[in-house]
């Protein structure tokens, strides 16, 4: 079965206040001076917001914010984000792989950014709705 | 220069605890833009049984990000942050973060190895409340990419 795909537009400003809630204030995630010398494209996403809007549609799609009892991810491609206002737009999709005999729904997701895929075997295991 | 594999099995002592605050849930869940109330409204919170506002699943990673650094910063380990992009992460909980725990993280080298002139290391950080209950283990495997 194949759930909804989550929409989520990032901007500069989403990476600025990721950083402040974080703690991680390494400069890739802000300056293009810093990013671009170390051999990025630009300044890119951390991978940990990536997973935390990929959390967000996971729980979105459980229907419950405390549903996850299992989360991982690969990052294999960066998210850059271009210092404009549109920002980029990472896509958060999935299909439900099976439901376990302890109520635990099992989901395979897939996360893109500009058409490619920015994670590998992500895979979260949550309750199932009550 | 390549990870000493040695390290691998090495247990690190528990961190300082961490105070997990209810405003420092709802700054991080407004940061990613989880807008559901259990994690900013308590009475919401506890509807779902929990006693103050729940964190999002990757909540986790201040605390445990910041415990790492005991194994980043080990010089006898050998890993130049400047090199260190992030790999893999995983979360398996035994029950959600909430607001007022105290938690307290172990952190174990589970894997080092080298690749193609990188280094990679899996560590996993077993996160409790400072009473010893489980809360949340945590992998993550960071890769430190070989000179060119």
């Amino acid at each position: 079965m194949e759930l909804p795909t989550q929409t989520y537009r990032v901007t500069r400003a989403d990476l600025v206040r990721y950083a402040g809630a974080s703690g991680d204030f390494n400069p890739i995630h802000w300056s293009d001076r810093t990013a671009t010398k170390v051999g990025l494209p630009g300044v890119i996403a951390h991978g940990m917001f990536t997973m935390a809007l990929v959390g967000r549609a996971v729980t979105t799609w459980a229907g419950a914010p405390d549903a996850v009892v299992d989360f991982n991810v690969r990052f294999t491609r960066p998210v850059v984000v271009p210092d404009t206002d549109e920002g980029t737009e990472v896509e958060v999709a999935a299909v439900v792989k099976e439901v376990t005999e302890d109520g635990l729904t099992r989901l395979d997701i897939t996360a893109t950014c500009l058409g490619e895929k920015v994670l590998s075997q992500a895979r979260a295991l949550v309750r199932t709705p009550r | 220069m390549s990870l000493d594999p040695s390290f691998v099995g090495r247990t690190y002592p528990p961190t300082a605890p961490y105070q997990v605050g209810r405003e420092k849930i709802r700054e991080f869940a407004a940061a990613i833009g989880a807008t559901d109330p259990a994690h900013h409204d308590p009475a919401a919170a506890r509807a779902l049984g929990h006693p103050d506002v729940v964190a999002p699943p990757t909540f986790p990673v201040i605390v445990t990000m910041a415990a790492s650094q005991q194994i980043v910063d080990d010089p006898a380990l050998g890993v130049d942050y400047s090199r260190v992009v992030h790999g893999d992460q995983r979360f398996a909980y035994t029950r959600p973060v909430v607001a007022g725990d105290e938690l307290v993280c172990v952190n174990t080298i589970e894997e080092v190895t080298t690749r193609g002139g990188h280094g990679f290391l899996t560590t996993r950080t077993d996160v409790s409340t400072v009473a010893g209950e489980p809360v949340v283990a945590v992998w993550s495997k960071i890769v430190v990419r070989g000179e060119a």
